[in-house]
């Protein structure tokens, strides 16, 4: 009996065979995967996902793929969930975690959704996968695809960062660098998608793809010991993520993965150089997300016109959370603080995410004993040059002769 | 005449038409114009309020109509295209 058994409006709730599209005919909103729930209900268990692989594959009966599938994986997920107690200390936190997502296999996040996208395309009979991204994505479509071994293509903007393209390059896919922003990639490929055979992962089989991303927080439940957070903060570009992490709580609870109907905080974390949900969250109309024009350094997050900045500004609202948002400085002081504290190096949207959670603790935000779980997406070695440029060499470095000499002399020990 | 640009998933609303040419000097008439001839456009772009529909986006040309100064209300002439386009997911 297939789990999967269509797709359904979040709009409107029409619903849809289970196909290649991501947008209702009725009303133009975004289609959702609809699993069978009753199904679900008897076949969804912790002691079954506790006895399945060390990979986010342990959550495979919450995820769109079919179990006669033959999934693409290169060990994505199941990432370590951090106690981060120096960190804590500085913020004032007892309680602190970090889900250290840098650890997957291309070193995002996007590993998850990706993973689920073309185990999908692949058993749907599609030969080519593609992308728009702004850079991620595109490093983690191009290492699945080789692994799948299917024909590959990915559209990045032309003033992505060199060490992404590449991490990009050398899984040798077809590269179309778009001279514009990351909104006009993604419109181009929204108008290509009519005359190509291809599965455009965030695009038409984004219900499939955006399933994956559930399974950073099934795992933050399972590695508390079945317990949710009182808090996440999640960094915000589309938004697409921040929203599956909602419906995941939803079925950890419906399933009774997790006792109870407490349901934690949603914090949303952006760049204010790319701001375009927190504008909206601290403006008076929060449910109109005004499109900007993208200027950070945070360029994995940097999507003026986010497909689900509504749906955040909602969740967060309704859960207690609240949408934050931090400078260009704020992200660097980010990543140095996480790295100091915890030996985590994260990329600029990490830094997003740990600017945002400092920038709240010192703000008052908590007491202090609160279980806060902070998502950290990606690796520091993607955007290394943010940290070179900033101030050139560490202020703790000193050059010196070989000699003892030289270092009696310049070094304080 | 301004011409609209149909994306797939939303032929069945236009009877199977990529493009639709519209008499409309705005691009809300342009709406409105797109509406007359296939009915259900304008109530699927345009909210109670009559701003853009959040999960969609139109382009005027290559500009975003939200990132136009006179947004909705910007001219449309002759040569102008008018593309509507889903929301997508990043990143
Ligand atoms: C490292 C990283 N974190 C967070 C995000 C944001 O995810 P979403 O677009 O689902 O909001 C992205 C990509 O967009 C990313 O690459
Ligand atoms: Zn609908």
């Amino acid at each position: 009996m297939p789990k999967v058994i269509g797709l359904r409006c979040r709009e409107c709730g029409a619903e849809y065979e289970l196909q290649a599209t991501h947008v209702c005919e009725m009303c133009f909103g975004p289609l959702d995967a609809v699993y069978d729930q009753a199904l679900l209900k008897k076949v969804v268990s912790r002691q079954r996902i506790e006895q399945g692989p060390k990979s986010m594959w342990r959550y495979r009966d919450l995820l769109p793929i079919e179990d006669s599938v033959n999934v693409v994986t290169l060990g994505e997920g199941f990432t370590p969930l951090v106690k981060a107690d120096r960190l804590g200390a500085e913020l004032g936190l007892r309680n602190l975690y970090v889900k250290n997502d840098t650890m997957n296999p291309t070193n995002s996040f996007k590993d998850r959704v990706v993973s689920v996208a073309i185990s999908w395309a692949r058993a749907h009979g599609f030969e080519t996968i593609a992308c728009a991204s702004t850079g991620n994505l595109a490093n983690a479509v191009a290492a699945y695809a080789a692994r799948a071994g299917l024909e590959c293509f990915v559209f990045i903007p032309v003033d992505l960062e060199p060490a992404k393209v590449a991490s990009i390059s050398v899984f040798d896919p077809n590269i179309v660098a778009v001279r514009g922003n990351y909104d006009e990639v993604n419109r181009l490929c929204s108008q290509l998608l009519e005359s190509t055979p291809w599965a455009f992962c965030n695009i038409n089989i984004r219900p499939f793809y955006a399933e994956g991303s559930k399974t950073l927080t099934f795992e933050t439940a399972e590695q508390l010991g079945w317990k949710l957070p009182d808090e996440i903060i999640i960094p915000i570009g589309s938004g697409c993520q921040f929203v599956r992490h909602r419906q995941a709580v939803r079925e950890l609870l419906e399933f009774g993965l997790v006792r109870g109907d407490r349901v934690p905080a949603f914090t949303g974390a952006q760049a204010l150089g790319c701001a375009p949900v927190y504008n909206a969250f601290v403006s008076d109309t929060p449910d109109r997300v005004l499109p900007v024009k993208p200027n950070t350094i945070a360029k994995s997050i940097a999507i003026g016109n986010p497909s689900d900045g509504v749906y955040v500004n909602r969740i967060a609202r309704e859960t207690g959370g609240v949408v934050e948002a931090v400078t260009e400085e704020e992200i660097v002081d980010g990543i140095r603080l996480l790295a100091r504290t915890e030996g985590i190096f994260t990329e600029t949207a990490g830094g997003v995410t740990i600017g945002v959670l400092a920038k709240l603790a010192r703000a008052g935000r908590w007491n202090g004993d609160e279980t806060v779980v902070a998502y950290v997406t990606g690796h520091g070695l993607k955007t290394a040059d943010v940290l070179a440029s900033a101030n050139g060499h560490s202020s703790r470095r000193v050059e010196i002769e070989p000699t003892m000499k030289s270092f009696r002399e310049k070094v304080t020990i | 005449m301004p011409q609209f640009r149909i994306p797939g998933p939303l032929r069945r609303l236009s009877e199977g038409h990529t493009t639709v040419d519209v008499e409309a000097t705005d691009v809300v008439g342009a709406i409105v114009a797109l509406d007359a001839a296939y009915p259900g456009f304008k109530d699927r772009l345009l909210d109670e309020n009559g701003d853009l529909r959040q999960f969609v986006n139109l382009y005027l040309n290559d500009e975003d109509v939200r990132l136009v100064g006179s947004g909705l209300g910007a001219k449309v002439g002759e040569k102008d295209e008018i593309s509507i386009v889903p929301a997508v997911a990043g990143g």
